[in-house]
């Protein structure tokens, strides 16, 4: 599992660059967070598009991401696959986790917000 | 990592018998959950544990059955499956606790025995949509 990331008009979009986050790269994942995370701007948002897998082990480890990223900045979710969108719904997570369809509404949403 | 290769091998199988797209992905965590605990908690990570899955098919239904020789569920019991406390502050939001959660979610008849050394925990699931 690999992360990259870009900004775009102020927000940070992490993508995360591979089918499967799981307990075999929880701690991988963790730690790439952290170090994008660190220089962000307050907007982050994580692209799990590519995420056709994730089980208890990836989900602590998004909700590890988020405690890291504090409280001066937000972590949002973009684009979960239907697979990824049950792990959410079934636990709940998507109660604490802002989750947008896709990248584009994610940026927009905080467009309309500003203007 | 093994366990990703049998997991693939199992959907794999599942796939070649048409079982749905929605079933298939079902199996796939419930069995990653399964297997990750029987690996991090019986075995302890231990290299050289036996882990027997057995797969049935009844129906358009799956039935599981999966064998361990390492340390018994505590208190010989499976976990509530309960799932964390959500209603708390962002640093105090839990990182683990979802996979029995997850497990009860999406199987029917799940049941653990220790006979001796050996436990043994069975489920069924079934082919219809999850809602």
């Amino acid at each position: 599992m690999k992360l990259t990331y870009r900004d775009i008009d102020g927000i940070r979009v992490i993508t995360a660059e591979g089918a499967r986050i799981d307990a075999a790269v929880a701690i991988s994942f963790k730690d790439q967070m952290r170090e994008f995370s660190e220089d962000a701007p307050k907007r982050i948002i994580l692209d799990l598009a590519t995420v056709e897998f994730l089980d208890s082990s990836g989900l602590g480890a998004i909700v590890a991401a988020m405690k890291q990223v504090g409280v001066e900045r937000n972590l949002e979710l973009a684009a979960l696959t239907q697979t990824v969108g049950k792990v959410f719904a079934l636990t709940r997570m998507d109660t604490i986790f802002k989750i947008h369809t896709d990248i584009d509404s994610a940026i927009n949403i905080g467009l309309a917000n500003a203007s | 990592m093994v366990l990703r290769d049998v997991l693939r091998q199992v959907m794999d199988f599942l796939r070649a018998r048409n079982f749905s797209t929605d079933l298939c992905g079902r199996v796939e965590l419930v069995l990653a959950e399964a297997l990750n605990n029987v690996i991090e908690h019986a075995y302890q990570e231990r290299r050289d544990g036996t882990i027997e899955l057995t797969i049935l098919q009844k129906g358009d239904a799956l039935e599981f059955i999966i064998q361990d020789e390492g340390l018994p569920m505590p208190g010989g019991d499976l976990p509530s499956g309960k799932g964390p406390d959500l209603n708390v502050d962002l640093m105090d939001l839990p990182e683990g606790g979802f996979g029995w959660l997850l497990i009860r979610e999406l199987t029917q008849d799940l049941n653990y025995t220790r006979t001796g050394k050996q436990s043994q925990l069975t489920f069924c699931m079934a082919g219809a949509p999850f809602a």
